[in-house]
């Protein structure tokens, strides 16, 4: 350099100076566990599909979420969305409406005919899934995608277990379901209807199979006993709603009285209503908010005219009516028998008293441990029969449709593992992303979309479905509303933010870099960082 | 807007941030470009969690990007011209010229004049310089930039002191704050009350044709008010506030967030004016007590021993609600 003292410097001359050996801790960029995956019972990446959604690539979200869950029109409509009770956004406004973002995801993939992708090897292994419920049906999409062969055994007519014997259609048309489930068959999975397995061991042999997925689900009427009269009509929930799937819809009569406080006596008083009954009482021996049935369905139910009974008992059925007695709740909120009597008027009683297990398929397989009624398996869903796994309904945990989802993709998992020899692992998971990691003075405050309802007068006289979805604007909007909790989302922070320049942007998609060689370590990245994705970590000196 | 249009416009992970990937280029700020001239580069040796070093270089990137690069930047001696150039390293990449403590304005405006004589008016003359450079020393050179109404933007980045001579106390000091020349010692521990003064408020009264306040919290804000002056012919002025780690005592990964509070507080007034009229005022976004502020500077420590909260943090916030009310700065209630 040879300018006049002091008169001309070269421009950005400072690079000389490594400023970086000023820190005492660095940034570091991480990707932290959103509070709704971690809840969400069949592992979706949810944050990842939203932000694929939120730029208006559809495609991408479908096939990022189909990873982990094949059915998301299904999901998007009876899904319990546990994600949307953990979303940290709750603590903003409303949590983000992950549910209705998935079935407008769901519903967009079926008018645009999109497809699973095909296996590109096959494995040679050959896997038997009994029961095409749910979790079977997961279980079969996972494993031959992962080339294995698959073939479901099924004891009904159609495919669908409770998604479509169980839930009404005014909740999951079944258009979409139908769909939903031709779209896994078309990876080459083969279906046999009507084909009812009676011995687990005896039929894995004669097939060849290497290994089996029992997912049989929880389809036995648990009875009560209740004095009854000759001519007194009592039904169970399951036979009611699994008829309403046949030509002869059940005959119920004017006054219907359901006895349970779950979903199924949700589903079958507001079925009972759709099919013309004047009077549709829920019975209960408890209180409103110990149903186990959910807020939203009692509240819908009770929108549509069905009436409550809560603190009763059924003593007694006649010809035409039915003696109800009053309960109180002691200290430990258990129902007590009071002695007072009333008198109801019905022509027929429906038992929504839960499910059992039709075990029999079992009974003659050593090794399979059976507890409270429910089939044991280890942490990689095997039973105690080597080479055959178990999920859904049939194994302990909640009943839902998510959770048997989730059951079938890691039990094909672990079959995979288990036809190689090896033993599967699941990846470590990260640290949550929790509330206080987050940044929120970067988020616009925006409510929650108002998914539209059906008329009440429609809801009381058709099958239509009830939950309406969203259209694109909305679904945008609503998608947008995700905080990216733990994930770059590529907002610029650190890279603008830093006062000493040290923060490379790597372009669209490629995130960021640290020059250590010039960050001193403020820390103002890290602060800054809407979501949570940097962490600051102490250098060793 | 209709709601359809508002929702699809809606990028709530980007309305506040630098850049989002959601809206096209042109939408997002300079600091977000990939290309961003980066007029101050690494390597220059702020303190860590400059605001001064941050407010320059969002500042006159901006400015750059406003004028095609064409400007040359006068530096009144301060922190921002130690830190950027000793000799024989700068960190500049943009023309640049070291003037005295107290005539940054003076010199601008001879750049200015010679730009004009050799009809290269397009290249933009800006002065930057410390509080203390502005509203104490350099006061009277400015004032004259102002009243002859030159073609300079003049740039104050405000971190409320003489930081690079060791923290003394300016004009531009707020009340109570312990400097090395005000100690919290005896009855009127810190910075005295009912001192000081408002440079945006003098400018204003020089009739300028513009006149802003702006934080390094408000990266979008700034870049606007910085492209509006530089619109403008004639003497502008932008006040930046800029939090100082070192002189506030304050944790270097909180200078973001204290620029914020000072502006949710209501401490720091963010406003534009023309022509000597107020124009234009932020809102805030979510009110805050002044304390929150206060609290994580150490030089306001005193005002919080031992548990208790001294009866001058009510004056400070008495100042706040004043600017609060001065500047309209509470956005209007939304109808239920
Ligand atoms: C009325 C009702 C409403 C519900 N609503 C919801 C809801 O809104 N959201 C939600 O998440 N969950 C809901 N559930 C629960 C959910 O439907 C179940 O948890 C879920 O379907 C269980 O899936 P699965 O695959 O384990 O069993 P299932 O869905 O029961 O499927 C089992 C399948 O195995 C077949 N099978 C049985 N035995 C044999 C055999 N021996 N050989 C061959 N095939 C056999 C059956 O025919 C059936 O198709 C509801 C349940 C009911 C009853
Ligand atoms: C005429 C003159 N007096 C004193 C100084 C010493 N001096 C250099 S920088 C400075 C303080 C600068 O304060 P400010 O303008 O607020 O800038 P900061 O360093 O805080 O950014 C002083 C007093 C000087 N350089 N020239
Ligand atoms: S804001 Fe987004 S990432 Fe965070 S919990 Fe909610 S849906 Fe998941
Ligand atoms: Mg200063």
């Amino acid at each position: 350099m040879d300018h006049p003292f002091a008169i001309t410097l070269d421009t950005g001359t400072s690079l000389a100076n490594r400023t970086g050996s000023w820190r005492n801790s660095r940034p570091e960029y991480v990707d932290r566990l959103p509070p709704c995956n971690h809840a969400c019972p069949a592992g979706e990446n949810i944050q990842a599909w939203l932000f694929d959604a939120e730029s208006g690539k559809y495609e991408a979200a479908w096939r990022t979420l189909t990873q982990d869950n094949p059915m998301p029109a299904v999901m998007g409509r009876v899904c319990y969305h546990p994600c949307e009770g953990a979303c940290n956004r709750a603590e903003l406004d409303e949590a983000v409406g992950i549910n209705s973002v998935e079935r407008f995801l769901g519903d967009y993939a079926l008018k645009q005919g999109f497809a699973f992708v095909q296996p590109e090897q096959e494995t040679g292994k050959k896997v038997l899934v009994i029961g095409a419920g749910p979790s079977g049906l997961s279980a079969a999409y996972h494993l031959r995608r992962m080339g294995h062969a698959v073939t479901i055994y099924e004891a009904g007519p159609m495919a669908g277990g409770m998604m479509r014997f169980g839930i009404p259609k005014y909740r999951l048309p079944r258009e979409v379901l139908d769909a939903e489930i031709k779209r896994i068959l078309d990876l080459g999975i083969e279906l046999h209807l009507n084909r009812k397995v009676d011995d687990v061991r005896e039929t894995k042999e004669a097939g060849g199979f290497d290994a089996v997925f029992l997912a049989v689900g929880a389809h036995i009427a648990k009875r009560a006993y209740i004095p009854a009269g000759g001519a007194a009509r009592v039904l169970d929930a399951v036979a009611v709603l699994r008829s309403m799937e046949g030509e002869e819809k059940p005959l119920l009569g004017r006054r219907v009285v359901v006895y349970g406080g779950g979903n199924t006596a949700m589903d079958v008083a507001r079925t009972a209503k759709r099919l013309g009954a004047e009077e549709a009482i829920v019975v209960y021996r408890r209180t409103r908010n110990r149903m186990p049935a959910r807020d939203f369905e009692i509240e819908e139910a009770i929108e549509e005219g069905v009436l409550m009974k809560w603190l009763s008992t059924i003593k007694h059925v006649g010809e035409s009516a039915i003696t109800v007695e009053k309960m109180v709740l002691d200290e430990k909120g258990f129902p007590q028998p009071t002695g007072e009597l009333e008198t109801l008027e019905a022509d027929s009683v429906i038992l929504a008293l839960g499910q059992d297990v039709d075990l029999s398929l079992i009974e003659n397989v050593s090794g399979i441990e059976v507890k409270d009624g429910v089939v044991q398996v280890g942490g990689n869903m095997m039973t105690g029969f080597a080479g055959v796994f178990a999920g859904g309904d049939m194994v302990p945990s909640e009943r839902t449709v998510t959770v048997a989802i989730g059951h079938g993709k890691k039990a094909a998992r672990h079959i995979d593992g288990w036809l190689r020899g090896e033993n599967y692992a699941a990846a470590s998971k990260h640290e949550i992303a929790s509330f206080d990691k987050l940044n929120t003075w970067y988020y616009e405050d925006a409510p929650k979309t108002v998914r539209p309802m059906l008329s009440i007068v429609r809801r009381r006289s058709t099958f239509d479905e009830v939950q309406g979805g969203l259209d694109e604007t909305n679904a945008l909007y609503e998608a947008r509303r995700c905080l990216s909790c733990g994930n770059c989302f590529e907002c610029d922070n650190c890279y603008g933010m830093c006062p000493d320049n040290a923060v490379i942007k790597l372009g669209a998609g490629m995130r960021f870099i640290f020059n250590l060689d010039y960050c001193k370590g403020c820390g103002v990245c890290a602060a800054e960082c809407p979501c949570g994705a940097i962490k600051m970590v102490p250098e060793t000196i | 807007m209709n709601e359809i249009t508002q929702k699809l416009k809606f990028y709530q992970k980007g309305t506040h941030t630098v850049g989002n990937r959601l809206v096209s280029e042109r939408d997002r700020s300079v600091q977000a470009s990939i290309d961003r001239s980066n007029a101050l580069t690494c390597g220059h040796r702020a303190c860590q969690g400059c605001g001064e070093a941050l407010g320059a270089r969002y500042a006159i990137d901006a400015a750059m990007r406003a004028t095609n690069d064409n400007i040359i930047a006068v530096n009144a001696t301060g922190c921002l011209e130690v830190f950027t150039t000793p000799y024989p390293e700068t960190s500049w990449q943009v023309p640049w010229m070291h003037s005295l403590f107290g005539n940054a304005a003076a010199v601008a405006s001879g750049v200015a004049a010679a730009m004009r004589v050799k009809n290269r008016s397009e290249v933009r003359a800006i002065a930057q310089a410390g509080d203390g450079g502005t509203t104490d020393i350099g006061f009277q050179c400015l004032s004259g930039m102002f009243e002859r109404n030159d073609d300079v933007l003049y740039i104050c980045y405000d971190n409320e002191g003489y930081m690079n001579t060791g923290v003394q106390r300016s004009s531009a000091t707020p009340p109570a704050a312990r400097t090395a020349t005000t100690p919290a010692v005896g009855a009127e521990p810190g910075n005295v009350f009912g001192t000081g003064k408002s440079l945006p408020k003098i400018a204003m009264a020089h009739g300028i044709p513009y006149v802003a306040t702006a934080t390094v919290a408000d990266l979008l804000d700034l870049e606007r008010k910085v492209a509006k002056a530089m619109s403008i012919h004639g003497a502008r002025y932008i006040h930046i506030h800029v939090p100082c780690p070192l002189g506030w005592g304050s944790a270097s990964h909180d200078t973001i967030r204290l620029a914020r509070l000072a502006v949710e507080s209501g401490f720091f007034p963010m406003f534009e004016a023309e022509w000597g009229k107020l124009t234009a005022s932020r809102k805030i976004r979510r009110k805050v007590p002044v304390e929150e502020y206060l609290k994580l500077q150490r030089r306001f420590a005193h005002l919080f021993k031992n548990g208790r909260t001294d009866p001058r943090v009510a004056r400070l916030q008495a100042i706040c609600d004043r600017n609060i009310e001065e500047y309209d700065l509470m956005p209007a209630a939304v109808e239920p």
